[in-house]
């Protein structure tokens, strides 16, 4: 029952464990460069939602000063986190605007985004 | 309250901007720009350097709030010595004529002396920032410079950048997730009010967690083996320029965030004693040295060489600080200082070669040092330095390492030191002999060879004479720099 109970007060977190595993496996473990870039992408946003989560209240309003709410700090939702993850969101962007040219680039050279054949390409011309 | 701190990444920020537009309407101005950029920046963090060492840290808090709401630039000893390094390799780097420093930068359009300023600006933020989110940014704002800068080493270079930015990003990522923890545990980003609440949640498993990652997170960043397997694609397929500055400066500006955990945000028994990771760090390093070693004397390319050499020497700086004493923390803090200039040295000299013969595998530069003698005298003093031969500065930092070892009676350690000046007196040896002693084969690249321009050799005579006077005053630094510093540890 503890189980249970502790999924159904925690579920978000597992979910975001669930997430960050699938983007790190996304990004170690396809062959496929864009598969790459799609679990980099399922990783950030993972962290994103875990910050979003930590600030979260239950009953919590938008963090305006609100004369029928007061100087309470419980009564609002913490706000600093959301500022954070628009900073972070940003970041996402450029490195996957970054990662996207880089991959164009690729595709014209190699004709394939698969890394095997990237990497055998590569150590043929060396030779 | 002072506001250098700032005035050297908002001078740096404001010059990027400005050669980028200028580059636009003319490309060659914006290399005088990014000049000039440097020159005010390195004035600024040298007035930093000397009001800190004359009246301790300069604080400044941006836009008037004062933390732990606001956001805090710190120039201490440490950070003061990491700017100084990070600015004056920097000023090289640029002094360094694009047409050999950088292969494939744009004809018209963008100049790429905005890149390598946003690049310079992003390392000196992650040093100066009192604020851990802050320093995640910046973080990645010299990420994604540099990932830009290597491709423009061409194709492979594009393909050796994207490996990097996947690994990059899981590095800035866990980065990210570990100040989450501490963030979610403490209520507070500041790193000095971080450090007082931390103090009571020694026991706590999240902040266990969260050192885990961002330590493992650095670890990428900095190329600590075995999370080296970008840095050798990445920084031989790089332009010479970038390169330098990748090896000389950025991974060791990773290696800093670690020193500034374990020093600052936390004390230092809880690296040493509560969890393990001065242990764990020194034990990896040991075979990171040795693998690096084995692996540089295996190549046949100069740069590729210099690459794994650089696995190597980042891993003496680790090796420091797992030593866990005054001793080899002063050993890895120097090794950061002389490694910058032996480094990037040695990849403007491969840059110098490459423009003057077109020649980059070390089995075509026999007799090349007859023709060229100034670059292959400054090349043989960064080659010993990197050996450590005395007085040249690479044999201090060494010194300090193999007396750190000894304190620590960690024998292994100190074997694994000297065995692996051994392996690279063997690679570097081999380098020198073909350079010097076997005569030419008659190829017509080497015969035609010509000691390069004063543009080209300026910056690496000036990183050759650097290192011999570091060397000299190595004691110095020692006592009114780095003593300071490492004063908490045991």
């Amino acid at each position: 029952m503890v189980i249970i109970d502790l999924f159904l007060s925690r579920y978000v977190y597992f979910m975001i464990v669930v997430l960050l595993a699938i983007g790190l496996y996304g990004m170690l473990g396809k062959h496929n460069l864009m598969k790459k870039l799609i679990g980099m992408n399922i990783f950030q946003t993972a962290i994103f939602i875990f910050f979003i989560e930590g600030a979260a209240k239950r009953g919590g309003s938008v963090p305006v000063i609100d004369e029928i709410l007061g100087m309470e700090a419980a009564q609002y939702v913490n706000p600093l986190p959301h500022v954070l993850i628009l900073t972070g969101i940003v970041v996402a962007i450029s490195l996957t605007g970054v990662a996207l040219a880089f991959l164009l680039v690729i595709y014209r050279t190699y004709k394939t985004l698969d890394d095997r054949a990237i990497m055998a390409n590569m150590k043929e011309s060396a030779e | 309250m002072s506001s250098l701190s700032i005035l050297i990444v908002a001078s740096l920020l404001l010059f990027c901007f400005i050669s980028v537009l200028v580059g636009i309407w003319r490309l060659r101005w914006a290399y005088a720009v990014a000049l000039a950029g440097m020159a005010l920046a390195l004035v600024a963090a040298g007035t930093g350097f000397y009001r800190v060492l004359a009246d301790g840290e300069l604080r400044y808090f941006l836009g008037g709030w004062p933390p732990p709401f606001g956001i805090e630039y710190v120039l201490d000893h440490l950070s003061a010595f990491m700017v100084v390094i990070i600015v004056f390799i920097g000023l090289i780097a640029v002094i360094y004529p694009p047409e050999a420093g950088l292969y494939h930068t744009p004809r018209r359009g963008i100049s790429a002396y905005g890149l390598v300023l946003l690049l310079i600006a992003g390392l000196v933020g992650v040093v100066v920032t009192g604020d851990l989110f802050n320093l995640f940014v910046f973080l990645e704002i010299y990420s994604l410079a540099s990932y830009a800068l290597i491709t423009m080493g061409g194709d492979k270079a594009v393909v050796a950048s994207f490996r990097y930015l996947i690994l990059g990003t899981i590095a800035g990522s866990f980065y990210l997730l570990g100040v989450g923890f501490i963030y979610f545990s403490t209520g507070t980003l500041n790193m000095a009010d971080a450090a007082r609440l931390l103090t009571p949640l020694y026991g706590s498993p999240t902040i266990m967690a969260a050192v885990a990652l961002i330590v493992v997170g650095m670890g990428i960043k900095m190329a600590l083996f075995p999370l080296h397997v970008w840095l050798p694609d990445a920084h031989s397929y790089a332009p010479p320029v970038v390169a330098a500055i990748l090896a000389a400066i950025q991974i060791e500006v990773a290696a800093y965030v670690i020193v500034r955990m374990m020093l600052t945000i936390f004390q230092p028994q809880y690296f040493i004693d509560i969890m393990p990771i001065t242990t764990i760090i020194g034990w990896v390093a040991a075979a990171g040295i040795i693998f690096g070693s084995v692996m540089a004397i295996a190549q046949k390319d100069f740069k590729r060489m210099l690459a794994y050499s650089t696995v190597a020497q980042v891993a003496y700086i680790g090796l420091g600080i797992g030593l866990a004493n005054q001793l080899g923390m002063i050993g890895a803090l120097l090794h950061i200082l002389n490694h910058a200039f032996m480094k990037s040295c040695l990849f403007l000299v491969a840059g110098g070669i490459r423009y003057q013969t077109g020649l980059h595998k070390i089995s075509q530069f026999a007799g090349l040092g007859r023709k060229m003698p100034l670059m292959m005298s400054a090349f043989t003093v960064a080659a010993l330095s990197m050996v450590g031969i005395p007085p040249t500065a690479g044999f201090f930092s060494k010194w300090y390492l193999v007396l750190g070892g000894i304190e620590a009676n960690n024998w292994v350690f100190v074997a694994v030191i000297l065995a692996s000046s051994l392996l690279t007196a063997v690679y570097f040896f081999r380098m020198i002999e073909k350079l010097f002693a076997t005569p030419s084969g008659g190829d017509p690249a080497v015969e035609q060879a010509r000691e390069p321009s004063a543009r080209i050799l300026t910056p690496i005579i000036i990183l050759a004479i650097g290192i011999i006077v570091l060397g000299l005053i190595n004691a110095l630094i020692v006592s009114y720099v780095l003593q300071p510093v490492v004063a908490l540890l045991p």
